[in-house]
């Protein structure tokens, strides 16, 4: 037995010789069989798409493959003006919105840790975070409408100038002919008058809901030696009448202030008509006079600014966008900054250094790294930026709004139909985001 | 499989013996129509969901069901989605067995690809039950391919009563009357148009109104198909004209920033308000569908319809442009057969359309059937027509004819921003359309 022990010392040591080989590969094969699932999904959901959208980017518009057209799609992407304006806006999305929800983000999160309350500040502001961009493009699209009596920010801009400009009593009218012309706001009669003449001062375009209160059918006062009358009256009668005469069934337009100038310019008189429209000015000295209605009375309400217009819808989104995205910014830069070391701020304080020093030299510096995620992240949300564009920009504006995502949808999936194009530009949004990614793929490397 | 074949031979066989009795005898046996041979289910695609038009369509399906009560049709509501649910499916394989397409230009690349199935086997029911014109509609490469079986009237302007009531006009016969009318309505204090700009068919449907009453049908087709190109002295004068109402910015509701801003449901809700805030939408019959559900007004009373007045005077001017459901098939058996051929009769129209949002050209369908004055009123000019043709930019490639923002739409847009510059939208169209036409 021992000697058979000592004889059978080898295959100990030989014995996990044999039984290595299977076990590698068993080994292998249960890491095999733990990784399928996750490499079928992989493969499933992200390579075989990728790869098919890649080669799918040198073919026609149309079937599940097309005709080859080389690059074709490509050139399409860069000469097409719709397809430049997305890429320029995209541009335009990079340069601004990272920095500026990075910086917000700094300053809400330093300013809130020296405030009472401070969670609930955190809170509002976070709270946009919590709603899907769908719903804030929808609600802010709402917000922006340029008829003050919808749109919040308009409103605000009504009530503000309302105070200082306030409208007119006949906004909407004009002139019912050619023989009233429009001068500096104000609306003045083209035939001069003397002494004893007559002037009629015919308006239309009035809604019926505007007519002054204690409006009566228009009279023309009879002319007087030494006055000048007339009258100012809503020249429309249903089927619209003859413009420029006082008919039966048009009102006078009561409240108007009306003024005589001189051949000079000069104001001679000013009076206010009465409930039939008729007004008089007495006594006038010889010569030629003009007769004017003020700009104030046609001063025209705030009608709102075009937030949603062709020259204010970019800004517009990025306001938006940004006012979604601080809250994130702050909350991941107010973790950096209550996990930074304190002794360091007090000693550059006790050093002698004032506020907005210790923040740029030594709280900034010691955030690097978090700024840097937040930023970075920012570029590669904004690149792929879709949601807010395609719910907050109305579809008139979309060939102004338009950015690199949108305009992939719509020229592959809405319409055109165009999956050749399409893919091209799902690929060169790709080709965007793999630097920036790279870059965090490194630094996640050296935070391990 | 071969067992399967064999019940669709027997199948087939048995149908074409009943379809040959049900023909000789339809009029005597109402019961002889109930056909229990021929069974099967059919996949069915449709844009209608269930708060637009799918219980109405399962009506339909229901009376189908009473002559053939063995197939089973199942509909799915896709929604507007469905032209890029079509693509796709048809890109993978897997289309549905039929579908309803209401773009002319994607049945035209369907049939290109060699995807559809004719149904030249309802051509004879089909001439029985629709003009000519009709049967046109359908036809693409020759060969019937698609059913048009709804049909909305686009050649129609709605109007507010109480604002041509105030104004003292009547609805306008003639473009010029329409023209005079306007001002009358700006004068009496209400602009005279809501234009819905944001939705950029809705200027292509004006535009396409008027090359229409002005030139005609044939012509009309022939720019719908590129024939004629956009810089054609034509498409200026038919430009010329609407900005005669696109360029009158005092007179419309918003002016043109207004017009740009508000999307198709804007100005009918605006036109339509209490007070009216416009005085007429051009749009399509379905204007009457949005009054109804998101304003107060009352039909007769508050609001109503009038065919697009003509412009130039001849058989043309009551020609009636469309948008409508065609239906198409990917497939062929005897069921589908059943189904196609039962659609194109008056039945089916009738079991939708007494419900209303429903226009036909079935000549067999009484007005009568319209469940109220004004469906009739906006209905029953795509009975008589003797022109119809499809809206335009429908039967472009989609590329130009409907994406939003670009093509025409987005050029429409432009135009509306700047109704001056005729030559220059001219020349931009005329380069979009190419692009597309060439891609196509």
């Amino acid at each position: 037995m021992g000697i058979g022990g000592i004889t059978a010392e080898p295959p100990p040591l030989a014995a996990p010789a044999p039984s290595a080989e299977p076990g590698r590969l068993g080994r292998y094969l249960v890491g095999a069989f733990f990784l399928a699932p996750a490499l079928f999904m992989l493969g499933v959901w992200m390579v075989y798409p990728a790869v098919y959208t890649i080669v799918r980017s040198f073919f026609g518009p149309t079937g599940f493959i097309g005709h080859w057209t080389g690059i074709d799609n490509y050139k399409t992407l860069f000469t097409t003006s719709y397809l430049r304006t997305a890429i320029k806006n995209n541009a335009i999305w990079v340069a601004v919105v990272p920095a500026a929800v990075t910086a917000i983000g700094l300053v809400f999160a330093v300013l809130t840790e020296r405030v009472r309350w401070s969670v609930a500040f955190k809170t509002a502001v976070f709270l946009p975070m919590a709603i899907s961009a769908f719903a804030t493009g929808v609600t802010w699209r709402i917000m922006y409408q340029q008829d003050p009596s919808l749109g919040a920010i308009n409103a605000l801009g009504k009530t503000v100038s309302g105070v200082f400009s306030p409208a007119g009593v006949l906004s909407a009218a004009s002139p019912s002919t050619p023989s009233l012309q429009p001068s500096g706001g104000g609306l003045v009669l083209k035939t001069t008058l003397q002494p004893g003449g007559t002037a009629l001062l015919g308006l239309t375009a009035i809604p019926p809901d505007q007519v002054p209160k204690g409006a009566v059918q228009a009279v023309t006062p009879p002319a007087k030696p030494g006055d000048i009358v007339g009258t100012v009256w809503r020249d429309f009668k249903p089927g619209g009448g003859k413009p420029g005469v006082v008919e039966k069934g048009e009102l006078g337009l009561p409240g108007v202030t009306v003024q005589l100038k001189s051949a000079g310019g000069k104001v001679v008189q000013s009076t206010t008509s009465k409930a039939d429209g008729s007004f008089d000015f007495t006594k006038v000295a010889a010569g030629s006079y003009h007769a004017d209605i003020g700009a104030q009375t046609f001063a025209k309400p705030f009608g709102g600014y075009g937030w949603l217009g062709p020259n204010l819808i970019v800004p517009s989104l990025l306001i938006a966008y940004i006012w979604i995205w601080a809250g994130f910014s702050m909350v991941v830069i107010a973790a950096g900054l209550s996990s930074m070391p304190r002794d360091v701020l007090e000693a550059a304080r006790t050093d002698g250094a004032g506020e907005w020093q210790v923040f740029r030299r030594v709280t900034v510096p010691l955030l690097a790294p978090v700024l840097s995620v937040v930023f970075v992240t920012m570029i590669i949300n904004v690149l792929k930026v879709f949601d807010i564009v395609y719910a907050l920009a109305p579809e008139s504006q979309y060939a102004k709004a338009n950015v690199i995502a949108l305009a992939m949808y719509f020229t592959a999936f809405q319409g055109a139909g165009d999956f050749g194009v399409g893919s091209a530009i799902a690929v060169f949004l790709f080709v965007l985001v793999i630097p920036v990614l790279a870059l965090n793929i490194r630094r996640f490397r050296r935070d391990i | 499989m071969t067992r399967t074949r064999i019940v669709l031979g027997l199948a087939l066989v048995t149908a074409m013996l009943v379809a040959g009795l049900a023909d000789a005898g339809t009029s005597s046996h109402a019961k002889a129509g109930v056909n229990t041979a021929v069974s099967g289910s059919i996949s069915f695609d449709g844009i209608w969901t269930s708060s637009s038009g799918q219980p109405q369509f399962e009506d339909v399906i229901k009376a189908f069901n009473k002559v053939y009560p063995n197939v089973h049709v199942n509909y799915k509501p896709v929604g507007n989605n469905l032209p890029t649910v079509l693509a796709t499916a048809v890109a993978g394989g897997h289309p549905p067995d039929m579908a309803d397409i209401a773009q002319p230009g994607t049945i035209a690349q369907f049939v290109a690809q060699g995807k559809l199935k004719p149904i030249t086997y309802a051509t004879s029911t089909m001439a029985s039950n629709f003009a000519p014109a009709w049967l046109k509609l359908g036809t693409f490469g020759g060969k019937l391919y698609a059913l048009p079986f709804k049909a909305a009237n686009k050649s129609l302007v709605w109007y507010s009563v109480p604002t041509f009531k105030n104004a003292g006009v009547t609805p306008p016969t003639t473009f010029s009357q329409l023209l005079n009318d306007a001002k009358t309505i700006h004068a009496s204090g209400t602009p005279a148009y809501s234009i819905g700009g944001s939705d950029g068919w809705t200027l292509t449907d004006l535009f396409e109104n008027i090359y229409l009453r002005t030139f005609g049908a044939a012509k009309y087709d022939q720019l719908a198909a590129h024939q004629i190109k956009w810089t054609d002295p034509s498409v200026t004068t038919a430009l010329t004209s609407m900005a005669k109402i696109i360029g009158d910015t005092s007179n419309i509701y918003g002016g043109t920033s207004g017009a740009l801003q508000y999307g198709f449901n804007d100005s009918v809700t605006n036109a339509f308000a209490s007070p009216p805030k416009a005085a007429m939408v051009f749009e399509a019959d379905f204007v009457a569908g949005v009054i109804t559900s998101s304003t107060k007004a009352k039909p007769g009373t508050d609001f109503n319809t009038f065919t697009w007045p003509s412009i130039t005077p001849g058989p043309d001017a009551s020609a009636v442009e469309i948008a409508g459901d065609l239906l198409v098939t990917f497939r062929d058996n005897p069921a589908i057969e059943a189904f196609v051929k039962f659609l194109a009769t008056a039945p089916a129209a009738e079991a939708w359309a007494k419900q209303g949002g429903f226009g036909t050209g079935n000549k067999n369908v009484p007005a009568s059937i319209y469940p109220d004055p004004i469906t009739r009123l906006s209905e029953a000019p795509i009975t008589t027509a003797k022109q119809v043709v499809f809206d335009m930019s429908d039967e472009q490639p989609p590329a130009f004819g409907a994406t939003t923002g670009q093509g025409e739409w987005g050029l429409f847009q432009q135009f509306l921003k700047n109704p001056s510059n005729i030559s220059g939208i001219q020349k931009q169209l005329e380069s979009a359309a190419a692009a597309a036409y060439k891609k196509k």
